[in-house]
């Protein structure tokens, strides 16, 4: 009775803020209406016994992603004018908007129909469990992520790689090579400063366990590559550590390490029995090695998305 | 006897929460604002921390439920401190009742303020 009612009323309330992302005027409230969403909906994962993906909900889909937009908010104000346009605004047909609107619609209407032509679920629960020994893992969700189904993981981590090359070229040319984002001037002894050394090691340690428990329990690379990377950026925030040059040897190496070692292991595989296949007794040796480097390669990948474009000359 | 006191806790917790929610919405300028929004918010989660501590099963789960707290008591209050401070800059004095820094200006800072010098 009280658990249909708390559902119920988080079904409204995430229906609630989606409605008021998408309608509200000022584009501030929709970026916070965005990362309440995000939080609810990590909720209702919890409520639906999916712990894993409610974290990665939470970690990437309210706060990465929440900082992402906010990031790009400050740049579009910094180029907006006095009267709140861009100088050199494109001209916009007016049709634009109906036609975005119906495209949406038509999206959405394809992939509604996409999932209901779908054969009834009878789930994969059966064959994970039967199979979930041979990858020598305790976490279903770890196990699918990183052996069954490991494919996606690898082109996720590449994705994101190609995200943050494009990221870099929006770099004018005389900053290409130097260092992101604005210099970050704090008071030594200031609220930020003290915040920013009082918090790391918590965050560390949070981090780590993410990712070393994930192949037991709920938790994982990305979860905790993401709680590394809010340390990476508040250490940054706080005047401690200047962002790298992104021409440094030692970032590129961190970016690669995870994609190729997870790229080379998979090409091992074809030695073996096939691209990707893991040979059962070295299951967990494989996951774990994979799942450090890209923890390493996913904190520096996102703390660099989030620091944007390089913005000061080598 | 334990569940009537994590209630009476959680309901006492709550009652903060509404407060320092109408204070929001209410009080004229960005600084009376923080002020409803850290002091009730931080009360208000400790009564509720401590209603679920009372119904934690084991001391570790105490101690998170306790770290938990205190971080996020040092969270507002870090975040308090700077948001204030960007208001003070921008022209609110506090009491002033003027709301120059109000929620839209976040993110609107000029390139060479991004950081409020913390």
């Amino acid at each position: 009775m009280i658990d249909t009612g708390f559902d119920v009323i988080l079904a409204a309330m995430i229906l609630g803020v989606a409605a008021g992302a998408v309608l509200t005027r000022g584009m501030f409230a929709a970026v916070v209406m965005f990362i309440v969403y995000g939080l609810l909906v990590a909720l209702a994962w919890l409520r639906l016994g999916a712990v894993d993906v409610g974290l990665a909900e939470a970690a990437i889909g309210a706060g990465l992603t929440g900082v992402l937009l906010l990031g790009a908010l400050g740049r579009v104000n910094r180029q907006l004018g006095e009267d709140g346009t861009p100088p050199d605004a494109p001209h916009r047909p007016a049709a634009i908007r109906p036609v975005a609107l119906l495209a949406a619609l038509a999206t959405a209407a394809a992939l509604a129909w996409g999932f209901l032509m779908l054969p009834p679920p009878d789930g994969l629960h059966a064959p994970v469990a039967q199979n979930l020994a041979a990858t020598q893992l305790g976490n279903p969700v770890t196990a699918v992520l990183l052996n069954f189904r490991a494919w996606d993981t690898l082109l996720e981590t590449i994705i994101l790689l190609a995200a943050l090359v494009g990221v870099w070229s929006l770099a004018p040319d005389a900053a290409w090579g130097g260092r992101p984002g604005l210099a970050q001037r704090t008071r030594s002894g200031g609220v930020l400063s003290s915040f920013g050394r009082l918090l790391p090691p918590v965050g560390l340690l949070v981090g780590v366990w993410l990712v070393w428990a994930g192949a037991d329990r709920p938790g994982g690379a990305f979860q905790g590559a993401t709680v590394l990377a809010a340390v990476w950026l508040l250490a940054s925030m706080a005047g401690l550590s200047d962002a790298p040059r992104v021409a440094s040897l030692w970032l590129r190496a961190a970016l690669i390490a995870g994609p190729a070692v997870f790229l080379a292991l998979a090409l091992a595989g074809l030695s073996v029995a096939g691209f990707l296949i893991v040979p059962p007794g070295a299951a967990k040796l494989v996951t774990v090695t994979v799942e450090a480097l890209l923890t390493l390669s996913l904190t520096v990948m996102l703390g660099l998305l989030v620091l944007g474009p390089p913005e000061r000359a080598a | 006897m334990i569940d009537a006191a994590s209630l009476l806790l959680s309901v006492a917790g709550l009652i903060f929460f509404l407060a320092g929610t109408v204070g929001i919405l209410r009080f004229p300028d960005t600084h009376s604002r923080l002020h409803a929004l850290t002091k009730a918010d931080n009360l208000g989660l400790g009564l509720i921390a401590l209603a679920v501590a009372l119904q934690a099963e084991s001391w570790a789960a105490i101690a998170k439920i306790v770290l938990i707290w205190a971080l996020v008591l040092l969270a507002a209050g870090t975040s308090a401190q700077l948001v204030a401070r960007v208001a003070l800059q921008q022209g609110g004095a506090p009491g002033s009742g003027r709301d120059d820094a109000g929620p839209d200006a976040v993110g609107s800072t000029p390139s060479g303020q991004r950081d409020p010098a913390g």
